[in-house]
């Protein structure tokens, strides 16, 4: 499977998919305005709480292409982040100690050719470095085996995608093959330790649904994970995050295909939750994009809905700036707020 | 009047059946609510239960609903298309074994 851009999709293009997600295919959609319901919640104009997370997408690059992927990410892309703007990074993250949590995500990040390099400068200001693995890059190559190992050394938060607990609903989203790959490379990072009580190496799991629904609740879920992987495979981890996939990139394109578009939106308006909607990611997070450019999450880097106000880009980081400023919204974050809610994290609520 | 017995979009209205006897509506919905948490079974095997009741009762609402429920709670298509033949034997089973009333009616007039 390619991404959306080798295929010249019209979806590749960020002002399409918001045409889309704004009015519908057919230009006559009409759902409740997300802003309306924010002031409905006295939640508009959306401001930050304090930003604390600063989560890097390194690059576009990975070895699998998953039907659900916002990113659009694949091996046919090739937008990575530089070890200069990797070096803008370190040094906005030196100067703002209550910048606090690094979370790295792609693509896969570990394709970027500087990404150990990155991490190392990273722990060196004693930050939480969190990388989102998804798995299988660890049996991509044998210059990969040692990740397990990497992470253990710098006291790496490992955070991955396993869709399900079974293979076909694994590889109807990730490609053939994926689950058992996954399974192989959970197995590897339970044997250095990650996941395993006692010794305080974080190994958290992602669950996205493999279609046009919601996530169930995070905790049930994540009691039938744990009775199914440790049963099955002999798997531990630590927690669950349930995400809700929101109608970006080729999710969007998936809702489109199968028909499912108009009755997804529905579905996430519906389940409209103002609780989640006060404890959105965003309110916390600010978002690096693989050019240094700024945005208010992964989603809206995605849709190039960048900053507003003046600092936009890595070189003009102002924390003070940032913390005061108004975030950017739009239909796409009902996706976030439907139901327990959704984060990087998972639920909100 | 519509022109089916049976429109998709009255099950978003199922809501409303509180606005014509407010006081039953609203403890069947609390009740219901109730019914489906989590306790001595979970709201997972309860949404499994829900599905084949569903067909039994042949309530393409509740069909719509609970395919979506279970399918959202983890159930995988096969283990949703056995409990859709659970309902089924049982339906079947009690035709059946109604056969035996045939049985008895038959052996006391016949000769």
């Amino acid at each position: 499977m390619k991404s959306l851009k080798a295929q010249h999709s019209f979806l590749a293009e960020a002002h399409q998919q918001l045409e889309i997600i704004e009015h519908g295919q057919s230009g006559d959609f009409a759902l409740v305005p997300f802003q309306q319901k924010l002031e409905q919640s006295g939640l508009y104009p959306l401001t930050p709480t304090q930003v604390e997370i600063f989560q890097v997408n390194i690059g576009k690059m990975c070895n699998q292409t998953c039907r659900h992927c916002h990113v659009d990410a694949g091996p046919d892309r090739n937008e990575i982040m530089t070890r200069e703007t990797m070096q803008q990074c370190i040094n906005v993250l030196q100067k703002n100690p209550q910048l606090k949590v690094v979370d790295l995500t792609g693509g896969a990040p570990e394709m970027n050719p500087n990404f150990r390099w990155f991490v190392e400068a990273l722990k060196k200001l004693h930050k939480q470095v969190i990388v989102r693995c998804n798995l299988t890059i660890i049996l991509a190559n044998k210059k990969y085996y040692d990740l397990p190992e990497f992470y253990k050394m710098h006291d790496i938060e490992v955070v991955s995608s396993l869709p399900f607990y079974t293979q076909d609903r694994t590889d109807r989203q990730r490609g053939n093959g994926v689950f058992d790959d996954s399974i192989k490379a959970l197995q590897m990072l339970n044997k250095v330790g990650y996941g395993m009580e006692g010794t305080g190496l974080i190994l958290n799991l992602v669950y996205n649904p493999a279609g046009a629904f919601l996530p169930p609740s995070q905790l049930s879920l994540q009691k039938e994970y744990k009775l199914s992987l440790i049963r099955q495979y002999g798997i531990e981890f630590n927690n669950l995050f349930a995400i809700t996939n929101l109608p970006i990139s080729r999710f969007l394109d998936y809702l489109l295909q199968s028909g499912n578009y108009e009755s997804y939106m529905e579905k996430l308006v519906n389940a409209y939750n103002p609780v989640a909607a006060a404890n959105v990611m965003c309110r916390n997070t600010i978002s690096i994009g693989w050019d240094g450019y700024l945005y208010d999450c992964d989603f809206n880097q995605m849709l190039e809905l960048k900053l507003s106000g003046e600092s936009k880009h890595i070189k003009d980081f102002d924390i003070a700036a940032l913390n005061k400023r108004n975030i950017i919204i739009g239909q796409h974050c009902y996706g976030c707020t439907a139901g327990a809610g959704s984060s990087c994290g998972g639920s909100v609520t | 009047m519509n022109n089916q017995y049976y429109n998709p979009e009255d099950l978003k209205k199922f809501g409303n059946i509180s606005d014509f006897q407010k006081n039953l509506g609203e403890k069947f919905f609390a009740y219901y609510g109730e019914v489906f948490k989590d306790s001595e079974l979970s709201a997972r095997e309860k949404s499994l239960i829900a599905l084949a009741v569903a067909h039994a009762v042949q309530c393409p609402y509740c069909i719509d609903a609970y395919s979506s429920d279970a399918f959202e709670k983890g159930w995988s298509e096969g283990q949703m298309m056995e409990a859709v033949h659970v309902a089924c034997a049982i339906r079947g089973g009690a035709s059946l074994v109604h056969g035996v009333q045939m049985m008895n009616k038959v052996k006391e007039i016949a000769m």
